[in-house]
């Protein structure tokens, strides 16, 4: 159990001008979930390997449980870490592999045998405490690795990217188990991964990076519905917000032609911001399409049918260049490719001023 | 050294590719009996009379062990080949363990954590291999004469360990190298130090290397002659000086020679033999991933 934080941690890797993680302000509370998200390069694994002692922190401080670790070896940390590619000890069998952190810590051998089959009990490894990593197949080397990180109860749980060597149907029931197991346990997770869908479904909290700059940590939730910036909002969606360049006219919004209709304290807090180009966002499901022939005009150019739902890829004419609208629509949509069609906006938009920043 | 591996059963080829890979492998039977042929010959030779070996080149005779058990005949005053057979034991042995023992942290520096200029530091171990060993041998024999150390089977440890140094070295960091970096940090995050780390985590993976590399240590201490005839003519000296010293300066003596070259080459094919699985793993370690 523990409470972690990153304290205007920095980390410059040798002969780089830029840093990969820069001034990383961040508090975990004890047995939150915390996931790291953002594009590769961002700096989530490296803020994740910091904290695990794996990285130097160049500048700044780390804290677990209010202990400064920033200076301590992995080993003094009490944590435990699942790697990509799991890391497993090919010499060693699935128990030693999971006893090893134990053996290292001196803790007797009847104990340490207890504990693994305790935790081969919690993940179904037991038939196999005694084979070698490869003769397991890749679910059950994850499991393994989990294995090996929940038998020593450390403070705090440290995944890299666990699930991304897993096919997507192991992926999503893993990704269940996952938060299950964490919930179970109550120890603090901090986890990594660049699939915002994994961030969204499993984090109580996600924290969005972009060039080792942390642009807005908060629940899912809160992203989803106000995303503090241009690229969180791009980024947190599948499929992607509609975000389009729009011209500030009369103090107006158009997409497409079509006036976009703002809530009062939009439109002042857009008519305090200097500047003519803003980003606009609308996400698909606030988009739906018009019987009577009003709102934005266009040609359905692209139908991605999913069985339950639809998203419908409309260019329509904005500004004088092509743009295309993603539009949610139920799973059976009669429309096709071809059909000319128009749009109307149906939830709420996000007005990005010139900088990026939500207005 | 005889060393098979068995293929995967062929794949068809199609077209023309077809004559080049029979060709091909036409080509590479050719070459591998024209590597064989030599030893074939050499011990056929060392179970024929003298006069048979002199003679013309013939397939069939009448086969003899006498020449083994002449050239195994301690004779007075000459090295005999037991002693030749213990000193090179243990001179090999003792060589080869030194280098593997001084190469692994080398390599482990190496490959893991390298320091400023590393690849300075690997290029010079094997610059010490450029030099000509004749063109050092004089101040090597003043420096073994100071020190006493003539004649002795200590003298051909130090400069077998110093010859495999480097190769060792060079073997060991490739494999090295080849241990996933995660392994090592999982282990750190584990509790393990750093030489638990090296023990329980990375020797055990590069094991078929740490095999491939001493038997290569091995095969070229065993098969050293210009230092051992140099600094060790006599008491202390090892099989390739007594294979030499079948060589009379009279008579006939090619089935002699034969039969003494067969003994001195039988212990590393032998070697070769148990170990050529493992070796052939280690030697194509890194290029199977």
């Amino acid at each position: 159990m523990a409470e972690v934080r990153y304290e205007a941690a920095s980390r410059i890797y040798p002969g780089s001008e830029i840093p990969a993680v820069n001034k990383l302000d961040l508090d975990i509370s004890n047995g939150e979930l915390l996931v790291l998200v953002g594009p590769s390069g961002s700096g989530k694994s490296t803020a994740l390997r910091m904290l695990a002692g794996l990285e130097t922190v160049n500048e700044g401080s780390i804290h677990i449980n209010d202990v400064d670790v920033t200076l301590k070896p992995p080993q003094d940390r009490d944590i435990a870490m699942v790697f990509q590619n799991y890391a497993l000890y090919p010499s060693m069998t699935v128990g030693e592999n999971m006893g090893f952190a134990l053996k290292q810590a001196k803790v007797p051998k009847e104990e340490r045998a207890a504990q693994v089959r305790e935790a081969a009990r919690i993940l179904d490894l037991e038939p196999y405490l005694d084979r070698k990593p490869k003769n397991l197949s890749g679910g059950q080397r994850q499991r393994v690795a989990m294995g090996r990180a929940i038998v020593r109860s450390p403070q705090v749980f440290l995944m890299d990217e666990p699930l991304s060597n897993l096919d997507a149907k192991l992926r999503v029931q893993t990704r269940t188990e996952l938060a299950d197991l964490q919930a179970r346990l109550g120890t603090t997770m901090v986890y990594v991964t660049h699939d915002q869908v994994e961030a969204m479904t499993m984090g109580h909290r996600v924290a969005v990076l972009k060039d080792g700059i942390l642009q807005q940590v908060a629940s899912p939730r809160e992203l989803y519905r106000r995303p503090k910036n241009r690229f969180v909002a791009g980024f947190i969606g599948s499929p992607a917000m509609n975000l389009l360049d729009v011209d500030r006219t009369d103090g107006q919004f158009r997409i497409a032609g079509t006036t976009i209709e703002l809530t009062d304290e939009m439109k002042a807090a857009a008519s305090a911001v200097e500047g003519t180009t803003f980003g606009v966002g609308v996400r698909p499901e606030h988009l739906k399409f018009t019987s009577d022939g009003s709102g934005m005009a266009g040609e359905v150019v692209v139908v991605e049918a999913l069985g339950s739902e639809s998203f419908l890829h409309v260019k329509v004419q904005h500004e004088g260049r092509d743009e295309l609208l993603v539009v949610h629509e139920a799973g059976d949509t009669d429309f096709g490719r071809g059909d000319n069609v128009t749009i109307a906006v149906t939830g709420p938009v996000h007005v990005f001023a010139p900088d990026g920043d939500s207005v | 050294m005889a060393m098979f591996t068995r293929a995967p059963k062929a794949e068809p080829i199609l077209g023309q590719n077809r004559v080049v890979h029979h060709l091909l492998s036409l080509l590479t039977w050719i070459i591998g009996l024209l590597f064989f042929f030599p030893l074939f010959w050499l011990t056929l030779n060392g179970f024929k009379e003298e006069s048979v070996a002199n003679g013309d080149p013939v397939l069939f005779f009448d086969p003899t062990l006498d020449r083994f058990s002449e050239v195994t005949e301690a004779n007075a005053g000459l090295l005999s080949f037991a002693e030749a057979f213990g000193n090179s034991f243990w001179i090999v042995l003792a060589s080869t363990a030194l280098a593997m023992v001084l190469a692994v942290p080398a390599a482990y520096a190496l490959a893991i954590r390298p320091m400023r200029k590393w690849r300075d530091v690997l290029f010079f171990f094997i610059s010490t291999k450029f030099l000509p060993i004749v063109g050092i041998i004089m101040p090597i024999w003043i420096i073994a004469r100071d020190l006493n150390l003539l004649g002795t089977r200590t003298v051909l440890i130090v400069l077998y360990t110093a010859m495999n140094l480097p190769l060792a070295v060079w073997m060991l960091r490739s494999f090295f190298a080849e241990v996933p970096k995660e392994l090592i940090e999982a282990a750190q995050i584990d509790g393990c130090s750093l030489m638990g780390q090296i023990r329980q985590v990375i020797l055990p993976i590069v094991a078929p290397g740490l095999a491939a590399t001493a038997l290569l240590c091995v095969i070229f201490a065993w098969n050293e002659f210009f230092f051992a005839v140099q600094l060790n003519p006599t008491g202390a000296s090892t099989i390739p000086v007594w294979v030499n010293s079948q060589q009379k300066f009279q008579g006939q003596f090619l089935a002699g020679l034969s039969a003494a070259s067969v003994l001195a080459t039988l212990p590393v094919v032998i070697a070769g033999w148990f170990a050529q699985k493992r070796m052939i793993r280690g030697l194509a370690m890194g290029a199977i991933k």
